[in-house]
C-alpha cells in the first residue's frame, strides 16, 4: 500500500465522519422537535382529565353499588348520615377557593361561605352518626 | 412530591369506601365512622399542603370558616332529638348542594386556580362540568330546603298541586338547557346566574308537590342529588376524590331511594311527580265512612291480654316517633319479657320519615338490635303470634294493600298483622293514614282499639301490667 493509497484512504474515513456527524446534528435536531412536539401534546392529553375522570367514576359507581347493598337495613339512617358527612368532602373545592386567589375577591368569599357550610355539614354529620351508631346495642347476655 | 397529593385522595377515597361498608352490621359500624372520620381529615389537610395555597389571609379565612361552621355542627348534632333526624339530615343536604353552588361559581370567577382555563376563557369541557355541578346543587339546596320545611312542619305535609305544574316544570327543564348551552357557548357570566336561578327554582317546585308520606324517598332521593353533585364539581376540579365520593354517595341515595319506592310498591317517577295522598284520599274517605262499630279497649285490657299471651309482635309507626314513646315502648317490652313473653319488634321498610329511623328510635332507647327485624324477616311469624301490638303504623298493615286493587297502596308489601290472634291498635282518633286510606282492620272482630296519645296509651299499659 503506497502512502499516497493510505492519505487517500483517510480523506475518504474523513468524508464519512464528516457526514456521519452530519446525520447525528439531524436527528438529534428531529429528536429535539419531537420532544418540543411531545411537551406540546403532554397538556393536550392532560385536557382528557374527563376520560380518567369518568373510569374513575364509573368504577366507584359500582363499588357504591354493591357496599351499599350489603349496608344493613337497620343502619340506613346512619348510612344516610355518613354519606352526608362524606359528601361535604366537596370543601376541598371550598379550601382552593379560597386559598388560592390573591387578595380577597368575590371567590374568595364564596369558597369562605362554602367552607363554613361544609364544616357544619362535616362535623355534624360525624357526630350525628356516632351518636346513632353507639345506641345500637346487642342484647345482653343473662 | 408533586404525586403525593393524589396518592392521598386516593387513601381517603378508600378510607370513605371503608366507612360505607363498616356500615354491613352493627358491629363493625362504629370503626367505620372512623374510617370516615380519618379520610375527610387525610382530604383536608392534603389540600392545606398543596402549593400555593396557604398565605396569611387566606389560612386565617379557612381557620375561622372552618371553627365557625364545626362549631354550628357539632352542637346541632349533639343537641338534635333523634326524632327530628330526617329534618337534620334535609337541613344538612341542603348546605351540601349550596357549597356546590358556591364552589362552582368560584371556579366560574377564578379559573385560574383551579387550573381551567382564564376568566372568561374557562374550557368548554369544565364549563359543561360546572354547569351541571352548579344545577344539580341549587336543586338539592332548596328541594331539600322545601323537604325540611315540611318535615318540620313549618309547611303542610299535604302535597301542594296546582295546576300546569308539570307543564311548569318541564319548562323550567327545558330553559335550563338551554341555559346550559348558552354558557358553554359563550362563557358569559349573566348565563351562569341564570342556570342559579332556574335550578333554584325547579328544585323549589319539584318538592313541593310530594307529599308527607313520601318523604323517605325524597330524602334519599336529595342524598342521591348531592353526591351527584360533588362528582360534578370533582369534574371541574379533577379531582377524582370528589368523583369517588360524590358516585359512592349518588349510588348509595339511589339505592335508599329505590329501596324506599319497592316498600311502597311505587314507581320513582310516580313519586316525583308528585300529589299522592291529596284528592284520591277525600274520595277514599268519603266511601265507607262512620257506621261501622269498632271495639275499643283499656289498658287494662290491653295489658290483661299482653300478659297472658306467649309471643307479642310490636309494630311502631311515626306516630311512635311523634309521641316520643319509645321509651315508654322498651319499658313495656321489657316488664312482658319478666313476665315470659316473647317480644319482637317488626318494622317496615317505609315506617318513619326517613330509611331506618324506626331502627334509631328504638336503639336509642335501648332496645338491642337482635330483637327487631324487618318484613321479610318477621312477616310470616304473624301467624303465630298472639298479639301484633301497632303503634302509630297504620298505612303498613292495612290488608286493602292486598285485596283491594282500587286502592292507592294496592301492592305496597305489608306486615301481615291481620294473622296474629289478637290486633292492638293505638292511635288518636280514627283518622286515615297519610295515604288516606281506611283501614278495613279497624273493624275486624280480633282487633282492639286503643285510643289516646300513643305514649300516654303505652305508660298506662305499663302501669296495669305492674300492678
Amino acid at each position: 500500500m503506497t502512502s499516497q493509497e493510505l492519505a487517500q484512504q483517510v480523506a475518504n474515513l474523513q468524508a464519512a465522519l464528516r457526514s456521519l456527524n452530519a446525520e447525528a446534528d439531524r436527528l438529534a435536531m428531529e429528536t429535539a422537535n419531537f420532544a418540543t412536539g411531545a411537551a406540546d401534546a403532554a397538556p393536550a392529553a392532560g385536557h382528557s382529565f374527563f376520560i380518567t375522570g369518568l373510569t374513575v367514576f364509573a368504577l366507584a359507581c359500582f363499588v357504591g353499588y354493591y357496599v351499599v347493598w350489603r349496608v344493613t337495613p337497620a343502619l340506613h339512617s346512619p348510612l344516610m348520615s355518613v354519606t352526608n358527612a362524606v359528601s361535604s368532602v366537596i370543601i376541598v373545592g371550598a379550601l382552593i377557593a379560597t386559598g388560592s386567589t390573591a387578595g380577597f375577591t368575590f371567590s374568595t368569599a364564596l369558597g369562605f361561605l362554602a367552607v363554613i357550610l361544609a364544616s357544619v355539614n362535616i362535623f355534624g354529620g360525624f357526630i350525628v352518626t356516632q351518636r346513632m351508631l353507639a345506641m345500637y346495642k346487642k342484647k345482653q347476655k343473662k | 412530591m408533586v404525586a403525593f397529593a393524589p396518592l392521598a385522595y386516593l387513601v381517603a377515597g378508600i378510607c370513605f369506601i371503608m366507612a360505607l361498608r363498616g356500615l354491613s352490621s352493627p358491629e363493625t359500624s362504629r370503626q367505620g365512622n372512623n374510617f370516615g372520620i380519618v379520610g375527610m381529615v387525610i382530604a383536608i389537610v392534603t389540600t392545606l399542603m398543596l402549593p400555593g395555597l396557604i398565605s396569611g389571609l387566606s389560612l386565617t379565612l379557612i381557620i375561622v370558616g372552618i371553627a365557625i361552621g364545626g362549631t354550628i355542627g357539632a352542637v346541632t348534632a349533639r343537641k338534635i332529638e333523634m326524632t327530628a333526624l330526617p329534618q337534620l339530615v334535609a337541613a344538612f343536604h341542603s348546605l351540601v348542594g349550596l357549597a356546590a353552588v358556591f364552589v362552582a361559581i368560584a371556579a366560574f370567577y377564578a379559573p385560574e386556580a383551579y387550573d381551567i382555563g382564564t376568566r372568561g376563557n374557562v374550557r368548554v369541557g369544565s364549563l359543561i362540568e360546572m354547569a351541571l355541578g352548579v344545577a344539580i346543587g341549587a336543586i338539592t339546596f332548596t328541594g331539600s330546603l322545601v323537604a325540611f320545611a315540611k318535615l318540620q312542619g313549618l309547611v303542610t305535609g299535604k302535597p301542594l298541586v296546582f295546576n300546569m305544574q308539570h307543564m311548569l316544570n318541564a319548562g323550567l327543564g327545558v330553559l335550563l338547557v338551554l341555559a346550559i348551552v348558552w354558557l358553554c357557548v359563550s362563557n358569559s357570566t349573566v348565563a351562569l346566574w341564570i342556570i342559579v336561578l332556574l335550578a333554584l327554582a325547579l328544585g323549589f317546585l319539584l318538592i313541593l308537590p310530594i307529599g308527607g308520606a313520601d318523604m323517605p324517598v325524597v330524602v334519599s332521593m336529595l342524598n342521591s342529588y348531592s353526591g351527584w353533585a360533588a362528582a360534578g364539581i370533582g369534574f371541574t376540579l379533577e379531582n377524582n376524590l370528589l368523583i369517588i365520593t360524590g358516585a359512592l354517595v349518588g349510588s348509595s341515595g339511589a339505592i335508599l331511594s329505590y329501596i324506599m319506592c319497592k316498600g311502597m310498591n311505587r314507581s320513582i317517577f310516580n313519586v316525583i311527580l308528585g300529589g299522592f295522598g291529596g284528592d284520591s284520599a277525600a274520595a277514599a274517605a268519603g266511601g265507607h265512612a262512620g257506621d261501622r262499630a269498632v271495639k275499643a279497649g283499656s289498658a287494662e285490657d290491653a295489658a290483661f291480654i299482653m300478659k297472658n299471651a306467649s309471643s307479642v309482635i310490636i309494630v311502631p309507626g311515626y306516630g311512635m316517633a311523634v309521641a316520643q314513646a319509645q321509651h315508654a315502648l322498651r319499658e313495656m317490652g321489657d316488664v312482658l319479657k319478666k313476665e315470659g313473653v316473647d317480644v319482637r319488634y317488626a318494622i317496615h321498610p317505609v315506617a318513619g320519615r326517613m330509611p331506618g329511623h324506626m331502627n334509631v328510635l328504638l336503639a336509642e332507647a335501648n332496645v338491642p338490635y337482635d330483637e327487631v327485624f324487618e318484613l321479610e324477616e318477621i312477616n310470616r311469624d304473624f301467624g303465630q303470634a298472639d298479639v301484633a301490638f301497632v303503634i302509630g303504623a297504620n298505612d303498613v298493615t292495612n290488608p286493602a294493600a292486598k285485596t283491594d286493587p282500587a286502592s292507592p297502596i294496592y301492592g305496597m308489601p305489608i306486615l301481615d298483622v291481620e294473622k296474629a290472634k289478637t290486633v292492638l291498635f293505638i292511635k288518636r282518633s280514627m283518622a286515615a293514614g297519610y295515604a288516606g286510606v281506611e283501614n278495613e282492620l279497624f273493624f275486624r272482630p280480633n282487633t282492639m282499639m286503643l285510643f289516646g296519645d300513643a305514649k300516654k296509651v303505652t305508660e298506662e299499659v305499663l302501669k296495669s301490667l305492674d300492678s
